[in-house]
């Protein structure tokens, strides 16, 4: 089963943390992969919020291939990073020869880009990317997005840490957002695109469940978005659904779960919003997903969200202090971050919630 | 040598030949009078008594039941008679060697015309070479059947894309500006279109009753359809229209009496229904013949008493952009656009291209798309068209469903299949199949005529919708014989039937772990033929 956490905090984090948190619910885990993505990004990318990152793994010919796109298209590097490889004897872990973290300005061409256009110039890069390294299978792009990295590896999360020297803290790396999982996902083949968590345009999804209409999902995803591709697991649709509600449709984030979950027919008879939800029910149909979930996400300004499918549920729990918000499967997980918190302030959501945290960390709770 | 006229009927021609035994008979009588089609009667045999043959008063006169032959009274098996006999001394037995059919066309130079369903199509039955084999196991455990709550319903009316309903944001909340084209969410079961005349009215009213009971009291939303043939202005004036989709066909009937109550009725109807093709007789239009236009059926219609045949075609539509503006201006416009209006065709090689023209109508205005197959029923029709014309539902459904992925458009004209559902006996194992092919809902008629007690079935068993002689009452005008339909018993068995379809809808999504109705999730059926599992694009499994 998988295990699930997502951190905000008032101050810059070491992705160290997330390792934590992860590794105090490790029986609730299969020990099998580590997947982390930080927003919001402190250290050494503190001052370029703005530019484009790209990160990715590897072969030479990989990391190569994609810089070379980058450079053809005008992007211009402005900071490369990787992390200290610890190649220590024993380790559970399957590591690509290389990874990389870079940094680049947009190309001339877009000096006056409009937001918009900058971010489709990133999307059809990312895809252009993806789809020459998918060519020879020669590594992975997890995203070409500011102010966010991406890491996602097979094998033991502690073992990764290990191998990444993510147990050290430093102040290079850090983010105020941080979310993480640590399974491969075992349904499907071990690839590392089917690892939460996932990222598309400034959007973050995680799950713990499964998508029992994903085939359903995935034939209605497909024609909506030229970057809805992959579906390498069930719980990418629980992205895209978020994307397309969010970014392309507009509606506010209260309508994910009215998309996802929608309410009995009954239920929503009895409401003076009936016309719009019974329109949302009968459009989106085909979004519905009908299995056991929680799934956390992170939109674009960084604020959280939680909500939970309305029959089967899995588990989730919600803590908090006034510098840090943490959201995980396990309790055990808050306990290990934030020992002293008033427990009284923590949040077991319900079926109908969906639960938004605020950039100042305050917590919005609606009810479908 | 004795001479025989071989170029007559005789009763070795015929498709049934009556077994009979004397001594079971106790000459009560019952068989003959309830025969309804004069296949039988009493009649006087000399038989020898002793001795020598040649001596008269060797002979003896018996009483005995023989069988008729002829072409309008011949024996078609319905089973009366072996239904009512104390004694178990008659029965219909089918004959082998029949030659009725070259017969009557040699004779008559007539195209021989049934009711009934097509006789062809029983054996490897595609629908009953799937099963449901994506069990919900483990990570995503199955439901409970009984204890989990289900809700089995799908939109009719067209659904406009997420991106096309025009939606505002105020703050936190969406507000609806535009008005949006009319949009229902009923049970996935529509009881098929069968007209007052096809069916007598009794039948036609049972069901009636049955659709008025599952909703207000089973709280079922099945809609029914009227057929084509015009409703009871009563029915037209009460509250209960609001459950019933009213056909218009080619031929009309029925929609002066309609459109001349229009000022009087306090509900909306449900929808309305075009159409255009039967599965049954694909291109062949409505055909009632002139024995089963009774008193009533001629008010009901407006016409006079004669064969009434509806045009193949709609004599107004010739083009599908041209459909859809008849649709939009008379269909639409007469309930202020307040209705769902869908269209029916015939299952065909061409019903993918009647699809994408419909779904990319910039009007949206067809609201659900009815596909009917060729294992489906009709009151009448040509033999020929019956037996060979038509194109089967599986694969129509699953082809036009997947025409509507293709251009990302699935839901947007809500697909109903019908024609032949149930016909080996798994109504909701049929109906689940279909929605899982990409279905919305499924609709009925014939099997419904099986609930209520047809004793016709898919190998050439009785079948004489046709005659206006229906043994159970049925597909019949005559009042002798539809007061043999028990119309409450029938509503009631009707109603029965609905709820354990809906019972056993829940035993079929619960082990796949859905709570809502599985469109198109071909992920969860299997089959065990390769060409099925291509043909599908769905599992082979072996």
């Amino acid at each position: 089963m998988c295990r699930i956490g997502a951190i905000k905090s008032k101050k810059y984090l070491h992705p160290s943390i997330a390792l934590k948190l992860m590794r105090s619910q490790q029986e609730g885990h299969d020990d099998s992969g580590f997947a982390f993505i930080m927003q919001d990004l402190g250290g050494i990318f503190e001052h370029h919020k703005d530019l484009p990152i790209l990160s990715m793994a590897g072969t030479v010919e990989g990391t190569r291939k994609a810089e070379d796109i980058l450079l053809n298209l005008g992007f211009k590097r402005v900071l490369q990073w990787t992390p200290n490889i610890n190649h220590q004897k024993g380790l559970k872990i399957e590591p690509m020869p290389n990874y990389m973290f870079e940094v680049v300005q947009y190309p001339k061409s877009h000096k006056y880009a409009t937001q918009e256009e900058k971010e489709e110039l990133l999307i059809d890069t990312a895809l252009k990317i993806r789809k020459a390294l998918e060519e020879d299978n020669s590594g992975y792009i997890y995203a070409f997005w500011p102010d966010t990295l991406v890491l996602k590896e097979i094998g033991s999360p502690k073992d990764i840490g290990t191998y990444f020297s993510l147990w050290e803290e430093n102040t290079e790396l850090c983010s105020k957002v941080i979310t993480a999982q640590c399974r491969q996902n075992t349904n499907y083949d071990i690839v590392r695109y089917a690892a939460h968590p996932f990222f598309l345009e400034g959007y973050t999804v995680l799950a713990n469940g499964e998508n029992t209409f994903y085939e359903k999902n995935r034939l209605y995803q497909q024609n909506l978005n030229r970057a809805y591709i992959g579906f390498e697991s069930d719980s990418q649709c629980f992205l895209y659904t978020l994307h397309y509600l969010h970014k392309i449709l507009k509606w506010p984030i209260q309508y994910y779960k009215h998309v996802i979950t929608p309410l009995p027919i009954e239920k929503i008879e009895k409401r003076t919003d009936k016309d719009i939800l019974l329109r949302i029910k009968a459009s989106l149909s085909h979004l519905e997903i009908n299995g056991p979930n929680t799934v956390l996400g992170v939109l674009p300004d960084y604020s959280m969200v939680c909500v939970c499918d309305s029959k089967k549920l899995r588990p989730v729990v919600i803590g908090r202090n006034d510098d840090m918000v943490v959201m995980t499967s396990e309790v055990a997980g808050i306990n290990e971050l934030l020992p002293d918190r008033d427990l009284s302030k923590d949040i077991y959501p319900t079926e109908n919630e969906t639960i938004v945290i605020k950039e100042d960390l305050t917590v919005e709770r609606w009810q479908q | 040598m004795a001479a025989v006229k071989v170029n007559e009927l005789h009763r070795e021609d015929l498709p049934w030949i009556i077994e009979y035994d004397e001594s079971k008979c106790i000459q009560c009588g019952k068989c003959t009078a309830v025969c309804s089609f004069g296949a039988i009667s009493p009649c006087v045999e000399m038989r020898k008594k002793s001795g020598n043959i040649a001596e008269k008063q060797n002979l003896e006169k018996v009483l005995v039941v023989k069988q008729n032959v002829g072409f309008e009274n011949h024996c078609v098996g319905c089973g009366m008679c072996t239904a009512v006999c104390p004694n178990g001394a008659i029965k219909a037995v089918r004959n082998l060697d029949d030659r009725y059919a070259i017969r009557y066309r040699a004779e008559k130079g007539e195209s021989l015309k049934r009711g009934g369903r097509s006789n062809l199509n029983t054996e490897g039955r595609t629908l009953d070479k799937i099963k449901i084999g994506r069990i919900s196991q483990m990570t995503d455990p199955s439901l409970d059947a009984i204890r989990h709550t289900f809700e089995i319903k799908t939109p009719f009316g067209r659904v406009l894309s997420a991106d096309k309903l025009g939606f505002d944001v105020d703050g936190n909340n969406i507000i609806q500006s535009r008005t949006l084209p009319p949009n229902r969410w009923i049970y996935p079961v529509i009881f098929g279109d069968m007209s007052i005349g096809a069916i007598s009215s009794r039948m036609w009213e049972a069901i009636a009753i049955a659709t008025a009971y599952l909703n207000e009291k089973v709280g079922l939303p099945i809609r029914m359809c009227t057929g084509e043939g015009g409703i009871p202005v009563s029915l037209l004036k009460s509250r209960y229209l609001k459950y019933m989709i009213l056909q218009i066909a080619s031929g009309h009937f029925g929609w002066n009496r309609i459109i001349e109550t229009m000022p009087e009725m306090v509900e909306d109807p449900a929808g309305i229904l075009i159409k255009i093709g039967q599965g049954a007789k694909p291109g062949d239009g409505g055909l009632l013949m002139a024995n089963k236009v009774s008193e009533y059926v001629q008010e009901i219609r407006g016409v006079p008493k004669a064969d009434l045949m509806s045009p193949p075609t709609h004599q107004g539509l010739y083009s599908i952009e041209e459909s859809v503006q008849k649709m939009f201006l008379s269909m639409n416009a007469a309930f202020n656009f307040r209705v769902p209006v869908a269209i029916k065709v015939a299952a065909s090689v061409t019903s993918v291209s009647v699809y994408n023209n419909l779904l990319r109508d910039p009007y949206n205005i067809v609201g659900g798309f009815f596909i009917d197959g060729f294992a489906g029923g009709t009151g009448a029709a040509h033999e020929i068209s019956l037996n060979h014309t038509g194109h089967p539902i599986t694969s129509k459904v699953r082809d036009c469903y997947l025409a509507a992925v293709h251009q990302g458009r699935q839901g947007e004209i809500p697909l109903f299949a019908g024609g032949g559902l149930g016909q080996t006996g798994s109504f909701a194992a049929d109906a689940f199949k279909l929605i899982c092919l990409g279905a919305n809902g499924v609709f009925t008629g014939r099997h419904l005529l099986q609930i209520a007690g047809c004793c016709g079935n898919d190998t050439e068993k009785c079948n004489a919708c046709s005659t206006g002689n229906c043994p159970a009452g049925i597909a019949s005008q005559k009042a002798c014989l539809t007061k043999r339909l028990d119309v409450d018993k029938v509503a009631e068995n009707i109603v029965n039937y609905m709820i354990a379809t809906d019972i056993e809808l829940r035993k079929l999504m619960a082990p796949v772990g859905c709570s809502t109705l599985p469109v198109g999730r071909s992920d969860a059926l299997i089959t065990v033929d390769r060409h099925i599992a291509q043909r599908l694009d769905i599992q082979y499994s072996i």
